[in-house]
């Protein structure tokens, strides 16, 4: 700890080898009941040759020995009950604890998903809740919440698009996605059988409306548009863009990841946007665990209702639920069995803690403390795009690369300060790219800390280059060596 | 709002930093037109107490007190407490994906972990860091076939899962590859004389499920050697991970990919689960789905890194393997908790007690009921009895008793007619499974 | 800078003719904007390719660029050396780091690549 940076000190951390350079032979962590049926051997019942020997390799651990390994890796983690993320386009905001412990309820955790309808009533309602609350919140008519993830939803929204255009004779053939777009976005079109025309932007970030008039034609299916764009700028000619496409007989699909701007502000669905995917573990405070699970609810007009996935959540007479699976015009099943549940009932949790107001109470909050941190790094880090942003901003490490400091450094010395870098290097339109997206749920106290850091860093860029090309230097680690890494790749431990 | 950790002093502050009066200002560049002028019609908000008596109310109305005997690509087994005790720590759940692997090595560790245990219940030489579950992943591992192999066929056993049938022609169906399905024999397996019969040079991969949906282990040897001949790719998908444990990993598969839920991960109605991939080395560039390396940092200290990203859909973008971005890293971490937890002998005597409670249950049907079990071949789990009667006269009467005696599979194979899925693990008791014959009598 | 016995292309590869084939590699500039290469992409023995089209490709950590044919030919050799070492495209490409030797089917072509001069002052303009 230092007068300049009261964040951080270093405290020890214990290193832990791979559990299976730690396996001792005769320790066991976990002991099954007795049989309790007659102990014929298995070699018995199989035949030998279907047998293996047991699993060569797997480390045989005590309960306490098991304990430790995890917990220990767990120290080496940031994560967000530590501090903030200010990761743009990734919402990592506070993961509330209720919703941990609703999603663990008995009734939830140990449902299987073919019991009976009648048998799984409380599932099934609070599936239909949440797709209510979606619907309302993105001013949709239908949702679906069979998508696992983000891209899952873009694949299924894409897929829905087509099934639509087919019905009306004909898939077409082409889907417009923007340069700034996230990688999902094409890749989903790609292996929707869809193929890919990138669209430009104009200087002020947003998509080129008379660009698009001369594209578009009857051989474009639909356009992927991110509202806010990937800047965190408003695209004011949203509706216009939607008057266009569905002019010629083309749909707009929106990729919801930056929905935390604008709930219970404006709605999708007013803007003209036919199908849209919703990040369950952005907006609505699913827990990140490290890369996932995740879940990707998709919102469509009533155009697109027919095309659903199966099975479609249905409200039977007598106002039971069930799982509706006769629907012919359905472009199929995306994933086996009914979704991620146990991240439907947090997101749930969240929505009912929320209400109406603190939903928009919410993005209120989220664009207010972007804005503040986009005015107090205004001029110690270059603003590509003057135009407003809401829950995030763009900045561009084009100052501090006059010292040969570039992006990627200054997030390595922000791990220094105590903080998560932001995204770097996306989007792609802008060089030298670092977005910015605080989320709501941080204290002015924190904002402050990590401008600090910032204006610290930005200051260090120029009197001592050096320091913060070759961050960070706290951490337990180092830069790791990423080529020889990809070079020769060792993906498993194995025996030597 | 509780979750919303600034004061009215602190907005004020950061209104004038900005240089505005309300926060309304900063949505200005919204046109009129689009806003929305009326709150939203949701329930309104609702106080912690009251949180947890709605959930209480829905988790009530969803039945626990069944005796259940159903499988079919969900299984109920042993979850050890510690699981849930370590993934309760925040420093695992509310962590971010590892992209800064600096401050993300507990989680590139666990993940590194996990990767090794799928090559070692698999037999294969890498497994990347998991897919949505085994039904998608089946749908990349026929993308992956396609790739490799540049061919537009792909057989697929009639007896795989037949949600994941259903999966991969929703993914296959866009891309011009064509499924058709290989039946299945008396014995339940797969029909090698039908596969070869049929296999040309167009097939880019053959895909048998072991234990298959039916419950049967099937022997993927010959269906490999057969596949080979032709140079399509052995693709072996697997819904019961438990097996793994004590069968034999399957012989000459170029891709193994499935599901892990039955190691460690609860039932969720049907998700979060964990699948799995695992390949051979030389396809590994075409895997989908990330990859957690073991490297150095610049000290040389061991450090592990997210690698060969190039394949993703964030670098090759309309190029890419895939178009996935989350994995299921925190279900990963589960599987390789529980696996830490049980061991190789810890797994292997869970998946004996499989075997031996379904053994008596089969006996105990054959014995002292009239209706058959159907298939000769080996199983694992499951099983498939036939009904002498019509389905429905049982079901009432097994309602009343508080039992599911297992999923009726007419939906999915009608020419099995009144035919019951049964599934029994280490967690079925002998006095529950006396109760299910009791009721079949 | 660039060698002068060479010939180059705007995507920044270059070909050196002797006779009627070419071996085929990536500029200095092509190497320092990659980065460290980790993976390289080539095709086999008797592929043929027209001119501009993909032959293959090369990585770095966090990019892939295409290799695009300056001229078009048929693959008579590839650089497995390479291959195996793909730093080396980094510390020699327009030496050890080569990539393929082709035949070429019409040396007409040339007349369309950049000679050492104008590629210095093409990447000169470009930056």
């Amino acid at each position: 700890m230092t007068k300049e940076n009261p964040r951080t000190s270093s405290h020890f951390q214990i290193n832990e080898l791979l559990v299976f350079e730690q396996g001792m032979s005769g320790r066991h962590a976990f002991d099954l009941p007795a049989l309790d049926v007659p102990a014929v051997p298995v070699a018995e019942i199989l035949s030998p040759t279907l047998l293996r020997d047991d699993v060569a390799g797997m480390p045989e651990l005590g309960e306490v020995d098991v304990i430790r390994h995890f917990t220990r890796l767990s120290t080496w983690n940031y994560h967000i009950d530590l501090g903030l993320y200010p990761l743009g386009s990734c919402t990592m905001k506070y993961n509330p604890k209720i919703n941990e412990l609703v999603a663990r309820l008995e009734g939830f955790s140990t449902a299987h998903p073919y019991m009976p309808a009648e048998l799984s009533q409380g599932a099934l309602e609070v599936q239909k809740m949440l797709e209510t609350a979606l619907a309302e919140i993105t001013g949709m008519d239908a949702v679906t919440l069979q998508p696992a993830a983000g891209a899952h939803g873009e694949l299924t929204g894409i897929l829905m698009i087509r099934a639509y255009h087919e019905s009306k004779g004909r898939p077409r053939r082409t889907v417009l996605v923007p340069d700034s777009a996230h990688g999902t976005n094409p890749a989903s079109v790609t292996i929707s059988g869809y193929e890919v025309q990138n669209i430009p932007s104009t200087p002020h970030g947003t998509v080129d409306i008379a660009r698009l008039r001369e594209i578009v034609n009857d051989d474009v299916a639909a356009i992927m548009v991110t509202n806010p764009n990937t800047l965190g700028i408003f695209e004011s000619d949203i509706a216009e863009v939607c008057e266009i496409m569905h002019a010629k007989g083309a749909l707009v699909y929106m990729d919801g990841a930056n929905l935390n701007a604008m709930m219970g502000i404006a709605r999708p669905g007013d803007f003209g946007i036919d199908v849209l995917h919703i990040n369950l573990h952005k907006t609505f405070t699913t827990p990140h665990g490290g890369g996932g699970p995740g879940s990707g609810p998709v919102a469509v007009k009533k155009i697109l209702e027919p095309f659903l996935p199966i099975p479609v959540v249905a409200l039977k007479n007598g106002g039971n639920y069930l799982f509706d699976y006769d629907r012919p015009q359905s472009i199929g099943k995306m994933k086996a069995f009914n979704g991620q549940f146990g991240m439907h009932v947090r997101a749930l949790c969240y929505i009912l803690a929320n209400g109406p107001a603190g939903l928009k109470e919410v993005s209120e909050t989220a664009v207010l403390n972007a804005n503040y941190i986009r005015a107090k790094l205004t001029g110690a880090y270059e603003l590509p795009y003057d135009s407003p942003t809401l829950h995030e901003v763009v900045f561009s490490d084009k100052l501090q690369a006059r010292f040969d400091v570039h992006v990627a450094d200054i997030g390595k010395r922000l791990m220094d300060y105590g903080f998560h870098p932001p995204t770097i290097s996306f989007p792609l339109i802008v060089s030298g790219a670092l977005m910015i997206e605080p989320t709501e749920t941080e204290s002015r106290q924190e904002l402050d800390a990590f401008i600090d850091a910032m204006l610290a860093i930005a200051k260090e860029a120029e009197a001592n280059p050096e320091l913060v090309r070759s961050a960070p230097h706290t951490t337990r680690i180092n830069r790791v060596n990423e080529a020889a890494a990809a070079r020769k790749p060792v993906l498993r431990w194995t025996q030597t | 709002m509780r979750y919303l950790p600034s004061s009215e002093a602190d907005r004020k502050g950061m209104l004038e930093a900005i240089g505005i009066e309300s926060v309304e200002q900063l949505f200005a560049g919204i046109p009129e037109s689009l806003r929305l002028r009326r709150p939203l019609d949701i329930p309104p908000g609702l106080t912690e107490p009251e949180l947890i008596q709605f959930f209480r109310g829905a988790a009530g109305r969803n039945a626990t007190d069944f005796t259940s005997f159903l499988g079919a690509g969900v299984y109920r087994h042993h979850i050890p407490v510690v699981i849930d005790a370590l993934i309760s720590r925040s420093e695992f759940y509310t962590a971010y994906t590892p992209y800064q692997a600096e401050i993300a090595q507990g989680t590139l560790q666990a993940i590194f972990e996990f990767q090794t245990y799928i090559t070692q219940l698999t037999g294969l030489d890498v497994a990347n860091a998991s897919l949505y579950d085994g039904s998608t992943g089946l749908g990349e591992a026929i993308l992956m076939a396609h790739r490799i192999t540049k061919r537009n066929k792909v057989f697929i056993a009639k007896s795989v899962h037949p949600e994941y049938r259903a999966v991969v022609a929703t993914y296959a169906r866009n891309i011009g590859i064509e499924i058709e399905l290989i039946d299945f024999t008396e014995s339940g397996r797969m029909d090698y004389a039908a596969i070869g019969k049929a296999i040309d040079e167009t097939v880019a991969a053959v895909v048998v499920q072991t234990p298959n949906f039916f419950g049967t282990v099937e022997e993927n040897s010959e269906i490999a050697s057969i596949a080979h001949k032709h140079g399509a790719l052995s693709i072996v998908n697997v819904c019961e991970a438990m097996s793994l444990g004590i069968l034999k990993p399957p012989q000459d598969a170029d891709i193994v990919v499935g599901e892990a839920q039955s190691l460690g991960i609860p039932m969720n109605f049907g998700g979060p689960h964990l699948g799995f991939l695992a390949t051979r080395e030389q396809f590994v560039r075409q895997m989908p789905g990330r990859l957690v390396g073991m490297g150095e940092d610049q000290k040389g200290r061991r450090a592990f890194v997210l690698t060969l990203s190039t394949r993703e859909q964030h670098i090759r973008r309309e190029k890419a393997t895939s178009n996935i971005c989350t994995n299921q890293s925190l279900c990963a971490l589960m599987c390789a908790i529980y696996l830490a937890t049980m061991g190789p002998k810890g797994l292997r005597h869970t998946a004996e007690q499989n075997i031996q409670k379904t053994h008596y249950a089969v006996q105990q049907i054959r014995a002292r009921t009239k209706h058959s079990i159907l298939f000769s071949g080996p199983r694992f789990n499951e099983f498939v009895i036939q009904l002498k009667e019509d389905y429905a006269s049982r079901a009432q009467r097994f309602m009343r008793s508080h039992i599911i005696p297992g999923l009726h599979i007419a939906r999915f194979y009608p020419e099995l007619g009144n035919s019951l899925l049964v599934c029994v693990t280490e967690t079925t008791t002998r006095d529950q499974i006396d109760a299910l014959v009791k009721g079949l009598e | 800078m660039n060698p002068e016995g060479l010939l180059y292309t705007k995507d920044h590869e270059w070909i050196g003719i002797t006779g009627d084939t070419a071996t085929v590699g990536i500029t200095l500039h092509a190497q320092e904007a990659l980065g460290d290469v980790v993976y390289i992409e080539l095709p086999g023995v008797g592929d043929k390719f027209e001119a501009h089209k993909s032959f293959g490709s090369v990585e770095s950590v966090k990019a892939v660029s295409e290799l695009f044919m300056p001229m078009s030919g048929e693959v008579t050799e590839v650089n497995s050396t390479v291959k195996d070492n793909p730093e080396t495209l980094n510390s020699d490409p327009y030496g050890k780091g080569w990539l393929i030797r082709i035949r070429i089917a019409n040396p007409a072509e040339a007349s369309a690549l950049l000679s050492a001069q104008a590629y210095d002052n093409y990447i000169a303009t470009e930056a």
